[in-house]
């Protein structure tokens, strides 16, 4: 799964997409989330960075990621293979 | 620096209300061209068209005679009007109206010296609501199945062609999703009263709406083409806040619309993006769009484009616009003397 080519994501977290007109707003985890996936990041490196940078077990952050990814692809601003974000 | 050629612009449609007319924001464009230094003349039907009393952006304003006064009726009227007033460049922006200037484009030019650029009559009639199904056979672009009734009686036997929710449409303007039988029957009676018939019943397509703005030059080159998603709709399901979008398939829709029919002059295309990414055109309309000045937010004045081709000059196609430029409309309230409108209503000019 990856973030689509044309998503525009600033620094206060505001995601647009230019093939929709829709826009979001996402808090810093979200931004770093796609930052990372935008950079071409797999699923595995995105979850090591994120728990050797905050304090979370991996059950936790496997939720909430597939949560966060899964809406990523609802909202149309990722694409790739769906089962890439388990539900 | 190179001077601003002055040129005197006759504009339509100033009623700029809930749903507007595209005739203020060609204005504003045409205000903001840097070829052009324009004196614009109003031409209003009604005299609570706002438009008429903005004198920051129109110099005269003349009433002219509704579309159904005929085409003799409008030509005396123009002429008057041209005695004083020497129009060079003429741009009707409403639908009803276009058959009649469409038919007096030559005795514009020949006898008074008015250009404008506008369809032919065959792409005006071809595009049509109820002729959609045939022109999306003949250019090769998605269309709803659509169906021309004439009366309530009719309404029962489509559920033979068409499933519910399905939409109803007026020739030119109005539309309705009626999701069943009753409604359809009650949105026929509507639009019917208001706009004639036929009434158009288009299948329902699940998907975004999305619009773009263009112009042709008439041999089959898109000079501009900006495209657009509503943000916010009014219950008149007019928009309120629009969008620049990134899509490229829209815009090739858009060209090969453009290159087979030769399209000549402003249009606004109203398409329904499915979520596989299929589009369907459900409407055409023959002029600019009433937020045709996002184009010139996004780098395409699509108005001053038309005057250019109306004075048989070449203009080189753009290639590129702003994506993600918005516009937000809002309503104002302007004060205007009893005197001007007493002028308007009177002597049919302010």
């Amino acid at each position: 799964m990856k973030i689509k080519r044309n998503i525009a994501l600033s620094d206060s977290g505001f995601v647009f997409n230019p093939s929709t007109g829709d826009s979001f707003s996402t808090n810093p985890i979200g931004i770093e989330i796609i930052k990372l996936l935008k950079e071409g990041k797999n699923e595995d490196e995105v979850k090591k960075h994120l728990i050797k940078t905050y304090m979370t077990d991996e059950v936790t952050l496997e939720k909430d990621y597939y949560d966060f990814v899964n809406m990523l692809l609802k909202l149309q601003l990722a694409e790739g293979d769906e089962s890439e974000a388990k539900n | 620096m190179k001077a601003k050629r002055k040129i005197n612009v006759a504009v339509t449609g100033l009623n700029a209300i809930d749903s507007p007319g595209p005739g203020v924001p060609v204005i504003r464009a045409l205000k903001e061209s840097t070829e052009f230094d324009v004196h614009i003349i109003g031409l209003s039907y009604e005299t609570l068209e706002p438009g008429i009393y903005m004198h920051n952006l129109i110099d005269k304003t003349y009433q002219i005679p509704f579309p159904s006064a005929g085409i003799e009726s409008l030509l005396t009227r123009l002429e008057y009007i041209n005695a004083i007033e020497k129009i060079d460049i003429l741009i009707p922006n409403f639908d009803a109206e276009l058959f009649n200037f469409i038919k007096l484009t030559e005795r514009l030019e020949k006898e008074m010296g008015i250009k404008m650029f506008l369809p032919t009559i065959e792409q005006f009639e071809e595009r049509h609501k109820s002729n959609l199904d045939e022109f999306g056979k003949k250019y090769g672009i998605k269309v709803p199945h659509s169906k021309m009734i004439f009366n309530i009686s009719e309404i029962p036997s489509l559920r033979n062609e068409f499933t519910f929710p399905l939409v109803v449409k007026g020739k030119y303007y109005d539309a309705s999703v009626a999701y069943t039988p009753e409604q359809a029957v009650t949105y026929f009676n509507k639009i019917s009263t208001k706009w004639g018939l036929p009434i158009i019943i288009q299948e329902f397509v699940y998907g975004q709406e999305v619009n773009v703005t263009a112009i042709g030059d008439g041999t089959g080159n898109t000079v501009g083409a900006v495209p657009m998603r509503k943000q916010y709709i009014t219950d008149k399901g007019k928009a309120w806040a629009g969008i620049s979008l990134e899509d490229e398939k829209l815009i090739e829709v858009t060209e090969k619309v453009i290159k087979g029919s030769k399209w000549r002059g402003g249009m606004e295309m109203e398409m329904i993006k499915t979520r596989d990414d299929d589009y369907y055109l459900i409407e055409i309309n023959p002029r600019f769009p009433a937020w045709v000045y996002l184009a010139v937010g996004c780098g395409q004045n699509h108005p001053e484009a038309l005057i250019k081709l109306a004075l048989g000059e070449k203009v080189k196609p753009w290639k590129k616009y702003d994506i993600g430029k918005m516009f937000i409309r809002y309503s104002y309230d302007l004060i205007v003397e009893l005197e001007e409108f007493e002028k308007i209503s009177t002597l049919g000019e302010l």
